[in-house]
């Protein structure tokens, strides 16, 4: 899949976001130009405080910026009524948090029909099974949160966030807190989303090695954007195999780790 | 969002949050049961009061000799026998439509070996109709005839029976008794009467008045007529209290040769002007359970609002959260109001339902104390009480909310 000379689906033009604190204020966001197409697999990459998160959220339409245009699909942003706003959120774009935020003592499958139920889907039951089962978690619809793993977590909040079939999937850090086999697994869930369903995906990631599973990178620093460059041949999560932590445990402990195969540590 | 939706997520968050549910509806609960039975029992007492003395007599007047107010005089003309036929006479008095004087003495009565003392009472055949005391069936009550006679005939009170004979239930008609050594023949017993606050009038031996004024005692004066120790008189109906009782003090003011007020030698007691002020008293007391009622509904109101604002922190995550997921404000409000109202509804019913419980204990446990009182619930209470909680609860379960419905996704799900 070229890049297609497509309307941007989100289209943002110096773009800041300062915070007031006191009588000091925080430039966090200093300009920010950026043109994300339909289709794309996109990393954004940069140290921590370099203001991913803030403008994440900005694309979102979870913030607000402080100056600055937004367009998604054409639509000025900042002209959007708020009921208009919240539709947005709930069909256009799909949010994963770095820390999940599920809703506490409900089941896997309720957590999933929450945004069915503001879009006003009557018949939510078999599209969030269908949903669950896209992120392999099936056998865990009737689950509570503390009772599934952090990856199986943010599976659940991942296929929340697919569930109402949004054209654009943002992850902050989706896959920060899990393993490396974890994050493989939904590293590769969302290459499928992209190549399978053509969602567009924004991925927030700290790890090199997730990035090169994407197919353009966006380099963040001190609220700039400091590179943009599409990645040459992007890994295939199906198959790549993560070079370092396997054979890192093995130069600590010198023998295989308790007892266990090195596969694991894949 | 229809309706329903909007419902089920309401209760499903409740049910998600059952403690914290549990201390709202808790806070409700008792905001309602202890004011509506605090008011209940007030009046409950009150009107057991008013009843109480509403039983004596709203017409009834009592006059009696009393030590004028100046302290000068030390002429006290006594009121005799001779008084209350004056005022009986209605070209005197013409508001009255009884006179009843009485004697009193305390003497020792014996029957059978016991030797008791106790309070004798000389009265008229209007004694019963003056009091409202009727003999028990198939007991005769002193006569016209006895008075004339000096008859030494008794009438007996159910507790002097008891303490004379040993039980209540005794039928002591026919028996001798003897007061002060003389012999009486025992030609009846009263109705038992319900003992007012403390005091029991079954504990009575009721003579002839001319018999306790001549053979009992001497109550002769210079002149030749006889003392009595009260006299109780009727006003025709309610109305005329007011106006007998001026016509008796004009009355005997003239006939004791008295002009200034202050050298009055009688006292008028009027029980209906008793009545008013245990009326306030009663009213002072219903007023007092309801300051403390009222105490505990601020108190429960308190309750309902720290917990709401104690949760703050955690739903305006949950609702940052929905918002993020795509809920509107109008659903965030909508979810939060129903499920404040089924927390008022719920904890107002079962509040509602415990303060009935209360009063229908207090009706059963009331008897166990020898109280003839009757509790009723205190409905208009109920109502304020029900709807100052449920205004608490609505009020401070949507504040918050609210204020959290109108912040960004990112600050409500950041929140601390
Ligand atoms: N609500 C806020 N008020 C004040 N400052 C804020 C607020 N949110 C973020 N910041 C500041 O903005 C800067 C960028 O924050 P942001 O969360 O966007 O960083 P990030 O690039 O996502 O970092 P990380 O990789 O650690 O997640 C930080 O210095 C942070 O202190
Ligand atoms: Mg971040």
């Amino acid at each position: 899949m070229s890049e297609q000379p497509t309307t941007p689906v989100i289209d943002i033009h110096g773009i800041t976001r300062s915070y007031t604190m006191g009588d000091e204020t925080l430039h966090v966001l200093k300009g920010i130009d950026l043109q994300i197409h339909p289709g794309e697999f996109l990393a954004i990459m940069g140290p921590s405080g370099s203001g991913k998160s803030t403008l994440m959220n900005i694309l979102g339409c979870l913030d607000q910026p402080s100056s600055g245009e937004y367009y998604l699909d054409g639509a000025d942003v900042s002209k959007v009524s708020e009921r208009d706003l919240a539709k947005i959120r709930n069909r256009k774009i799909g949010f994963v948090f770095q820390n999940y935020n599920l809703l506490k003592r409900t089941t896997a499958l309720k957590q999933v029909e929450l945004p069915l139920v503001y879009a006003g889907v009557g018949n939510r039951t078999p599209r969030a099974q269908a949903a669950l089962a896209a992120v392999g978690l099936e056998q865990r619809m009737d689950h509570l949160p503390t009772e599934l793993s952090g990856g199986q977590q943010q599976r659940v909040a991942i296929a929340r966030a697919l569930v109402t079939e949004p054209s654009i999937i943002m992850a902050d850090e989706a896959t920060g807190n899990l393993d490396s086999r974890s994050g493989q697994e939904v590293l590769g869930i969302f290459q499928r989303l992209n190549q399978e369903r053509g969602i567009t995906i924004i991925f927030i990631t700290h790890d090199p090695w997730t990035a090169r599973h994407t197919r353009r990178l966006v380099m963040l620093r001190d609220g700039k954007v400091v590179a943009d460059s599409p990645i040459e041949n992007p890994l295939d999560a199906a198959t790549s195999q993560r070079p370092s932590e396997a054979e890192e445990l093995e130069s600590i402990f010198q023998t295989t780790y308790y007892g266990g195969k090195k596969e694991e540590y894949a | 969002m229809n309706p329903v939706e909007v419902f089920s997520t309401a209760l499903h968050a409740l049910l998600l949050n059952k403690l914290r549910s549990g201390l709202t509806m808790l806070g409700i609960i008792i905001g309602i049961a202890a004011v509506v039975s605090m008011v209940s029992i007030g009046r409950g007492i009150g009107d057991y009061i008013n009843q109480q003395f509403s039983d004596l007599g709203a017409t009834r007047l009592q006059i009696s000799s009393q030590a004028p107010t100046s302290g000068f005089t030390t002429r006290i003309t006594p009121l005799t026998s001779a008084t209350a036929a004056a005022l009986a006479n209605p070209v005197n008095i013409p508001s009255l439509a009884l006179v009843a004087p009485e004697y009193n003495l305390s003497s020792t009565v014996r029957a059978g070996g016991r030797g008791i003392g106790m309070n004798v009472i000389g009265v008229t055949p209007a004694y019963t109709e003056a009091y409202s005391w009727q003999t028990q069936p198939g007991s005769a009550f002193i006569t016209q005839a006895d008075v004339e006679n000096t008859a030494r005939v008794a009438v007996l009170g159910t507790s002097t029976v008891k303490r004379l004979f040993g039980s209540e239930s005794f039928n002591p008609v026919g028996l001798q008794i003897d007061i002060d050594d003389l012999s009486f023949t025992v030609v009846g017993v009263m109705n038992r009467r319900s003992s007012a606050l403390g005091f029991d009038p079954n504990n009575a031996v009721l003579v002839p008045i001319s018999t306790a004024q001549t053979r009992l005692d001497n109550a002769r004066e210079r002149g030749g007529s006889l003392r009595v120790s009260l006299i109780t008189v009727l006003a025709r109906d309610k109305d005329a209290v007011a106006a007998a009782s001026r016509e008796i003090r004009t009355y005997l003011r003239s006939a004791h040769g008295i002009t200034d007020p202050a050298n009055e030698d009688f006292a008028i007691y009027n029980e209906a002007q008793q009545l008013r002020s245990l009326n306030q008293i009663s009213s002072l007391l219903t007023l007092f359970l309801g300051v403390i009622g009222a105490i505990s509904l601020v108190v429960g109101g308190i309750g309902i609002l720290n917990i709401m604002l104690v949760s703050v922190t955690e739903r305006t995550r949950e609702i940052g959260l929905r918002k993020a997921l795509g809920a509107t404000r109008e659903a965030i409000l909508s979810q939060f109001l129903i499920e404040s109202i089924l927390l008022c509804v719920i904890g107002g019913g079962v509040g509602i339902l415990l303060s009935y419980g209360i009063v229908a204990l207090g009706n059963q446990l009331a008897p166990n104390f020898g109280l003839s009182v009757r509790l009723s619930l205190a409905v208009d209470t109920l109502i304020l009480a029900t709807g100052v909680s449920s205004a608490i609860g609505i009020l401070f379960g949507l504040y918050p909310s609210n204020r959290a419905a109108r912040m960004r996704p990112i600050e409500a799900l950041r929140f601390e």
